[in-house]
């Protein structure tokens, strides 16, 4: 097991060198001048334009700026957003448990009701509910996000007024951030109301977020249920006069649980991908908004160092579910 | 009373292109402390008839039957909780693939004490040491490190094994195993057939064997069901089968066995079991059938109450085929 996890984490840096020239290339690939964005609407002589680039580093070939850029992050500097002079790490720290929040609840959404809808398709393949489930889940996936989000604004937001527009908590409730995770802040501030009212803020962009990964994680579930549903062991299990629940739900679903897992791991990607549109559309402030305002601004500093940050969390999910693997199957626990 | 009682029971299944009765009109009866065989070829509903009687069909089976009870309680009309009560408690099951039929993600302990946990009041420790008790009962040595055991940990002969003692794990008054011993080494299967006899012997359960081997018959039956193409076409004690078969089928599968042959090439039986589509009208044997006649072909054959319940026109008795028109007109 020790040497499996060594062998991965060895894999990791490629993976983590490629990110970087592909992050740092694709940012400079944009057009427009970041000494130009910054200096804003006053006209820039073209001597301090110069002296501006230098002072950046842009006058030196782009291999060179890649390694300077390369040897910083090998020392743990992430680089100084161009906007607000502080340090990127810092600013990604300060803004990513806002993201996790908000990624965490749509995914806990997406299993708790993904997992469930699929199984009972699965068991009742070819019924009404089998597919009217596997319709509204094809429905779900192919979804435009930023649409999705309107609609339900304007119908729950809007018309029925039931939940806030946008952010995280109402603006009469204010303290400092303990853990950067408001659903536990504000509990720990012991402010009445402050939870509920970071719950109601949390639901829209949970659901908005969680619709995608909702559908993939419903369909994955089912194809991989039918696929053991026919084994021998569910019938052994039968033949032991086990209740249905326990047959399907312990016998058949660990045994389907392998590919339902490998997509889970693939949806956070997509989920820190769908991130930045839900972000934008609810002003939620964590790092998908950022990354946004960030492209937006040339601020490269931002844009390649937050890049990287985001793939990392990815990789070491999937790393996470390469080991769940071998605790949910022994045979590829025992394999290594 | 018989510990099962089957009475006419058929099943059919629901196909794209139309219905396929794999279990035609099957009788038989089981008593306890009794071995009975069902033998025949695949595709003759053995294994069909008996997941009959233990509900586990597919949902596109129909099953109906006159009778279909054990211990006087009928199956059929039960509802799926009363029945789930029989199955795996008083009705264990074995099947073919030991490698398969064990869920590869739990141990053997858990696969194991699973059954106690649903049909017996047992607490955590007592169904630890009953599962312990049941793998020494089965021959599986160091019982205590096995149950820590997957089953890809152990070998085919082993997995059957473990199979057995989760069959018997609840001291069932009926034991059904299908073709327990067509997957395993020729060494094995005699080790897996002597402990289910053995296990039988000391339970007094009734054992319902399915075969395809008219070895595995001999050995271990007392009394033979044969069936074919779902039908059972003739059933007799195992001594009075072997010494003298009444339908031409048994005659021809005994004359198979290998130790039988004289010459030099071993005799078979020409042909395939009839399928969906190729059933034929009469006697349901008659295409492949040395003494068949026009009017097998036709004519569905009579059940011979005095000769072993044959299914044929023409029952064999002291190797002649009664009321056979002779040679001439057979063809």
């Amino acid at each position: 097991m020790l040497r499996f996890l060594a062998s991965r984490l060895l894999l990791l840096v490629p993976t983590f060198i490629g990110i970087s020239i592909v992050a740092f290339g694709f940012i400079r690939l944009l057009p427009g001048d970041p000494v130009l964005l910054m200096s804003g609407e006053r006209s820039l002589p073209p001597e301090r334009h110069e002296e501006l680039l230098r002072q950046f580093g842009f006058d030196r070939p782009i291999w060179e700026q890649y390694f300077t850029y390369l040897w910083k992050l090998l020392q743990g500097d992430f680089g100084i957003s161009f906007k607000t002079k502080a340090p990127v790490l810092n600013e990604f720290l300060t803004l990513f448990p806002a993201t996790v929040e908000l990624a965490f609840c749509a995914m806990l959404f997406a299993v708790i009701f993904g997992i469930p809808a699929g199984v009972v398709a699965a068991v009742r393949r070819g019924s009404v509910y089998d597919q009217s489930v596997m319709g509204t889940a094809l429905v779900g996936y192919s979804m435009p996000i930023f649409w999705w989000g309107l609609l339900l604004i304007i119908f729950f937001s809007v018309t029925l007024q039931w939940t806030p527009v946008s952010g995280r908590i109402g603006l009469v409730y204010f303290f400092k951030p303990v853990t950067g995770f408001m659903l536990i802040d504000s509990l720990l501030s012991g402010q009445k109301g402050a939870f509920t009212s970071a719950v109601r803020h949390l639901i829209l962009p949970t659901v908005v977020l969680g619709t995608i990964p909702l559908g993939v994680i419903a369909r994955q579930t089912r194809s991989a249920m039918l696929e053991v549903l026919g084994d021998d062991y569910v019938r052994t299990a039968r033949a032991k006069g086990l209740a249905p629940f326990r047959v399907i739900g312990i016998h058949a679903l660990r045994n389907a649980m392998i590919p339902v897992i490998t997509t889970i791991g693939l949806q956070v990607g997509t989920l820190l991908a769908g991130a930045i549109l839900t972000e934008t559309i609810f002003s939620w402030p964590g790092v998908g908004k950022w990354m946004i305002d960030a492209i937006s601004r040339r601020d490269y500093p931002s844009v390649q160092s937050g890049l990287l940050l985001i793939a990392g969390v990815v990789m070491l999910v999937n790393l996470i579910v390469d080991l769940l693997y071998g605790l949910i199957d022994p045979r590829i626990r025992h394999g290594r | 009373m018989a510990l099962l009682d089957i009475r006419n029971l058929t099943v059919e299944f629901k196909t794209a292109s139309g219905w396929f009765r794999a279990v035609d009109g099957v009788s038989f009866k089981v008593d306890a402390h009794e071995v009975l065989a069902i033998v025949g070829e695949s595709g003759s509903g053995k294994s069909v008839s008996m997941l009959a009687v233990m509900g586990l069909l597919p949902w596109t089976a129909t099953v109906t039957a006159d009778r279909l009870q054990f211990e006087g309680r009928e199956l059929l009309g039960m509802s799926k909780r009363e029945r789930r009560k029989i199955i795996g408690k008083d009705i264990a099951m074995i099947f073919q693939e030991p490698m398969s039929s064990l869920n590869p993600c739990f141990n053997v302990g858990y696969q194991l004490t699973e059954a106690l946990k649903t049909h017996l009041d047992m607490d955590k420790a007592e169904r630890r040491k009953r599962a312990i008790e049941l793998l020494s009962e089965v021959g599986i040595p160091a019982p205590e490190t096995r149950l820590n055991s997957f089953p890809h940990q152990l070998s085919g002969g082993m997995n059957q094994r473990v199979m057995i003692a989760m069959a018997i794990a609840c001291k069932p008054k009926l034991l059904i195993a299908d073709e327990p011993t067509t997957a395993l080494d020729v060494t094995i299967q005699a080790q897996i057939l002597d402990l289910l006899l053995k296990l039988q012997r000391e339970t007094g359960m009734g054992l319902v064997l399915i075969t395809h081997s008219m070895g595995v018959v001999a050995e271990t039956a007392e009394r033979v069901s044969v069936q074919y193409a779902g039908q059972k076409v003739e059933e007799q004690p195992v001594r009075g089968l072997f010494k003298e078969p009444h339908h031409p089928y048994t005659a021809a599968l005994i004359a198979a066995l290998p130790e039988r042959a004289h010459a030099n090439r071993l005799p078979s039986i020409p042909g395939v079991v009839p399928g969906q589509f190729d059933r034929p009208q009469g006697c349901l044997f008659s295409p492949r059938c040395g003494f068949a006649t026009s009017l097998c072909r036709v004519e569905v054959p009579p059940q011979q109450r005095e000769l072993g319940d044959a299914l044929c026109h023409y029952p064999l008795k002291n190797g002649v085929a009664l009321g056979h028109p002779g040679k001439g007109e057979a063809a």
